[in-house]
């Protein structure tokens, strides 16, 4: 068996053990049935909707439930992916937990390489299990499916692994609860430069979406997220097209094929880096 | 813990020197030292924790760290295993380069802090670092590990469930595991009472038997005198004295006892005899004769008197 299969086994019976698998399986339900209700309620709802005859009411309230749905599993997903992952370097060490296994032969870097793919790993399919979960309940309640399904799952996916890399990098700078902090501070900078691109083209402010770019490029998690969101809608046109653009959702921008590289090679970088920091620090 | 430790409880070595297996002179060559720190030096920041540090332990040798708090004997002992990165010198693990895949795959280590996850039972424990020192020993290594330390009944045992001692214990049967032929041990008994101290002990002299190396890190002076065969204290990051502990003890006079009470008198074992003939030739009754010698405390408290005044 191999150190990071072995690593990854430990850190999968812990999270079993400390019942952090069963309270996020429980709260998830329990989103899920308030998801499903207001589906419901919304697609009820606007079943009567004013401009019926030139907007596709369906297409309108299921992208925005939709994308609702996705901007809540982004923060599911990111929450569960930080705290899997702040204290694994500095935290694990003011605890001592860490010294007894990096003194084994396994390599600090494969031990952290262990500890990300493990925590990636959950935390990103735990984000597109629940994607595909709120797209089967758009589906049936109000019988509308997105234009693009694969493309949207796996950019939530990767967008949670995105997230997952920098608090791996933050955990070996800063201290457990610093490093939450610090993660949850990055996640809502990026969520904060999404709405400021969504702001600017509303007001067609070429600043404004500029930054935008500019930080969802340097926090690729969100360009991600916004290309996924942008996807669920790719071949809706006309009036409705219109509508799910003045929506709370409807602003996003796909990336371009540069994303998915980028998004490689950046947490690519981000993951040597934490291995070279971790490499070099006394414990 | 208690009763003696028998020399079948530890997991024989397959890999690691011992006295019966060490190779013969000439036939590969006298093996490397098991520790050897030469001129090291540590630095955090402006302030210099270790400072042209030399320290060797040999095969089946065991030697005691000595040094008040701050001295510098866990950063040494964390600069053995690559826990840490000396900023000068230079230390090898039976040849290997501290830190390196090679020297981490010798050593076992303790360290004065550490923890346990709660939630894994001590066999669980025992297993992880099993299967991360590569070690084939299975589950009848894990048993003979928790024989040895007295928690065969706790093998299923909660760490989060037990006592500090406990804890301790299990902290040493995971630095055995692997066979290593360095152990670092860091305040091994600092949560232990005077009977698993002594269980320590004789675990310590067994390995010893074995071939193992032992740098035992500890505060209780009596304890290290007990079982090292050489002693190094520390202060302000410097090897202030080292030697073998009946080196270090110097002769601190000879006392007499005789019907006028408690005479003391200068000289060592050679000048007893003359002593008390002429105590006698002079009419004393001579009822008993002390030769004194110093006490490991006693090098100690000479040793760092100075960097602590």
């Amino acid at each position: 068996m191999s150190a990071v299969s072995i690593i990854i086994g430990y850190a999968m019976r812990e999270s079993l053990r400390r019942r952090v698998f069963a309270v996020v399986l429980l709260l998830t339900v329990l989103s899920g049935g308030l998801y499903a209700l207001g589906a419901h309620f919304a697609f009820r709802d606007s079943e009567g909707f004013a401009g019926a005859g030139i907007v596709d009411a369906k297409a309108f309230t299921g992208s925005t439930v939709l994308g609702l749905a996705m901007f809540g599993t982004l923060f599911l997903g990111a929450v569960l992916a930080i705290f899997l992952t702040l204290g694994i370097v500095r935290g694990d060490a003011e605890r001592g937990l860490l010294q007894p296994l990096v003194v084994r032969p396994l390599g600090r870097g494969t031990l952290l390489l262990a500890r990300f793919a493990g925590a990636a790993a959950v935390s990103s399919a735990y984000a597109m299990v629940i994607f595909l979960g709120a797209v089967v309940v758009t589906g049936l309640l109000g019988d509308w499916w997105p234009d693009r399904l694969l493309g949207p799952a796996l950019g939530l996916g990767a967008a949670v692994a995105v997230i997952c890399s920098l608090s791996v990098l933050g955990s070996v700078f800063f201290s457990g609860t610093a490093n939450g902090i610090a993660a949850f501070m990055v996640f809502g900078a990026g969520l904060v430069a999404g709405l400021l691109g969504q702001i600017g083209e509303a007001l067609s402010s070429e600043t404004l979406q500029d930054i935008a770019k500019v930080a969802a490029w340097g926090l690729p998690f969100e360009a991600l997220y916004q290309s996924g969101l942008d996807g669920l809608t790719a071949d809706t046109r006309g009036f409705t097209r219109a509508a799910v653009n003045l929506g709370p959702f409807g602003g996003a921008q796909e990336a371009g094929p540069l994303l998915d590289p980028w998004a490689v090679v950046y947490v690519g970088l981000v993951l040597g880096l934490a291995i070279l920091a971790f490499r070099r620090k006394d414990l | 813990m208690n009763g003696a430790i028998p020399s079948d409880a530890i997991p024989p070595s397959s890999g690691a020197p011992s006295s019966d297996a060490a190779p013969a002179p000439g036939a590969g060559g006298p093996s490397p030292p098991a520790l050897l720190a030469s001129g090291l030096g540590k630095r955090y920041g402006a302030r210099r924790a270790l400072e042209s540090v030399d320290l060797e332990v040999r095969a089946g040798e065991l030697v005691g760290l000595l040094g008040p708090n701050g001295a510098g004997k866990s950063t040494l002992t964390k600069i053995a295993c690559g826990l840490v990165r000396p900023t000068e010198g230079r230390v090898t693990v039976c040849g290997a380069p501290a830190g390196s895949p090679a020297a981490r795959a010798a050593i076992g280590y303790l360290a004065e802090l550490f923890r346990f996850s709660g939630w894994a039972t001590a066999d669980e424990v025992l297993m992880l670092h099993q299967r991360l020192a590569g070690s084939a020993g299975g589950e009848g290594e894990r048993a003979e590990l928790l024989e040895l330390v007295d928690l065969a009944e706790a093998a299923d045992v909660r760490v989060e469930r037990m006592s500090k001692g406990m804890q301790q214990r299990l902290g040493i049967a995971q630095a055995l595991v692997g066979e290593p032929r360095l152990l670092l041990l860091d305040e091994p008994t600092s949560a232990l009472d005077p009977v698993g101290r002594r269980t320590v002990r004789e675990l310590l002299e067994e390995l010893r038997r074995r071939g193992v190396a032992v740098l035992l890190n500890s505060h209780l002076l009596s304890e290290v005198e007990l079982v090292c065969d050489r002693v190094a204290i520390l202060a302000a990051g410097r090897v202030v004295t080292a030697g073998r502990t009946e080196e270090l003890a110097r002769p601190r006079g000879i006392e007499v006892e005789t019907q006028a009470g408690v005479r003391h008198f200068a000289g060592g074992r050679g000048e007893v005899p003359e002593i008390v003939s002429e105590l006698v030739a002079a009419g004393d009754r001579v009822y008993g004769v002390r030769v004194l010698r110093s006490t490991l405390e006693d090098v100690y408290l000479e040793a760092v008197g100075g960097s602590r005044g």
